[in-house]
């Protein structure tokens, strides 16, 4: 372990501006009535405790990461190729953060307990991975493309296909968990966990991009997804909130 | 170093928009299992081993069986861990933990109690623990901190005096009589006794 003596005081990540987060207490997301906190948050000020986090070392390229290969063979479903970066709001690489991701099958099912929805397990998908961004902040994955699935939040609920991105960024401070969803999907204007972030261009970054660049010829479709990380400013430690 | 802290060129506004936050759902177990770590002790490691146990609460004081928390921590002597391990997460002590709860709503973990943390300017921090709070349900995580009910440290600490008094003892974890490194604290998502959340 590498102490610090002094906490690096010179800088402190931007504020999420108004509508960019989704309200934690949202009616229209059911699950939210009872559970989303109703007191007002209170300000933290970012101290060293808030300004670092678990980080890693950048693998030399970007890791060969493949949910598609089984215990027994190729999973079902049509296979897909996600790629991105980790960035921050200036365009500066996050390197060395650890990226985890989960997702249904082909069929819209997950294997989890807990799902009960009438469709198919596929015994060589998992849905689950983990990476670590290179030095670029470059991330690379294939997977199955997943499937829509019924949920109960209100009569004929579906949610729409997506996978679920969990990055832990420089920080405490940045941490974050978002899903991705796909270009032309009719369920995003009726997902109420979707359209929880007020502001359209934001919620949009939510949807990846086709990309002839990350598509591999014979092989899949690709996708793009970047994943931009709350910037830092200037405003020394002395006047923050 | 990580990235964090090396001081850069800093724009004046950012250029790209940032990327927000969606529910973690109720299947996480699937992507974040490989990494869940309720005992961060190691042999290694010096400072006194406490336990933290509780439960997650909903507004009905129903519990919540499928939440996730995660911690981030000082080891025992106030210092973070800045140097990026080889790979996520060997046994070494770095001060971050990830439990989920349980049926019953509950969770534990084990860990090296945190040192006070020279704050900004001649404030100390009195030890403490961040916690990220995730389930179906939140669609941003909730923040929260957990201070301990012995230390004499609390009355100065510059962030729970930021808190209303009346609302202060949600985040500190009392002392169990008879079990000298074991605390309990729990988390109420809502009502009379809604514990306090930050905004980060």
């Amino acid at each position: 372990m590498t102490p610090v003596a002094t906490p690096p005081s010179q800088f402190v990540y931007r504020m999420f501006q108004e509508g960019v987060l989704p309200p934690n207490f949202c009616p229209a997301y059911v699950s939210s009535v009872k559970r989303a906190p109703r007191q007002p948050l209170v300000p933290l000020p970012q101290t060293i405790s808030e300004l670092t986090g678990p980080t890693f070392t950048p693998p030399e390229s970007v890791q060969s990461v493949d949910l598609t290969k089984g215990a027994h063979g190729a999973a079902l479903g049509e296979r897909i190729l996600v790629g991105g970066r980790v960035l921050d709001e200036d365009g500066r690489a996050v390197a060395g953060t650890l990226v985890e991701i989960w997702q249904a099958n082909a069929a819209g099912r997950y294997l989890h307990a807990s799902d009960q929805h009438n469709a198919p397990l596929d015994p060589n998908f998992t849905g689950g991975a983990s990476f670590v961004t290179d030095a670029k902040g470059r991330f690379r994955f294939e997977t199955i493309r997943p499937g829509a699935y019924p949920w109960r939040n209100h009569p004929n609920a579906w949610r729409p296909a997506h996978i679920h991105f969990s990055v832990f960024g420089p920080a405490f401070a940045t941490r974050l968990i978002t899903q991705m969803y796909f270009p032309g999907d009719p369920l995003l204007p009726f997902d109420p966990i979707f359209n929880s972030i007020r502001i359209q261009a934001v919620r949009e970054r939510l949807i990846a991009a086709f990309d002839w660049d990350t598509t591999v010829p014979e092989y899949g479709l690709g996708y793009r997804f970047d994943i931009v990380l709350r910037g830092r400013h200037e405003t020394p430690m002395e006047n923050k909130p | 170093m990580t990235e964090a802290p090396e001081p850069g060129p800093l724009a004046v506004s950012p250029s790209l928009p940032v990327t927000s936050y969606q529910t973690v759902g109720p299947y996480f177990k699937i992507g974040l299992e490989a990494f869940y770590r309720n005992d961060l002790t190691n042999p290694n490691t010096p400072g006194r081993i406490v336990e933290v146990a509780g439960a997650v609460l909903d507004a009905d004081r129903a519990p919540v069986p499928d939440a996730v928390l995660e911690i981030w921590h000082a080891d025992s002597s106030g210092r973070h861990m800045v140097q990026p391990q080889a790979k996520p997460f060997d046994d070494t002590f770095i001060g971050f933990g990830r439990v989920p709860t349980n049926e019953a709503g509950e969770f534990q973990f084990r860990t090296i109690k945190p040192g006070a943390i020279q704050a900004s300017g001649p404030e100390l921090q009195a030890p403490h623990i961040l916690v990220s709070v995730f389930m179906r349900g939140l669609l941003y995580r909730l923040i929260t901190r957990i201070y301990f009910s012995d230390e004499p440290g609390n009355a100065d600490d510059p962030v729970l005096r930021s808190v209303e008094q009346h609302r202060r003892g949600s985040l500190i974890a009392q002392a169990v009589q008879g079990r000298p490194d074991r605390y309990e604290w729990n988390i109420y998502l809502q009502g009379e006794n809604e514990t306090v959340f930050f905004e980060l």
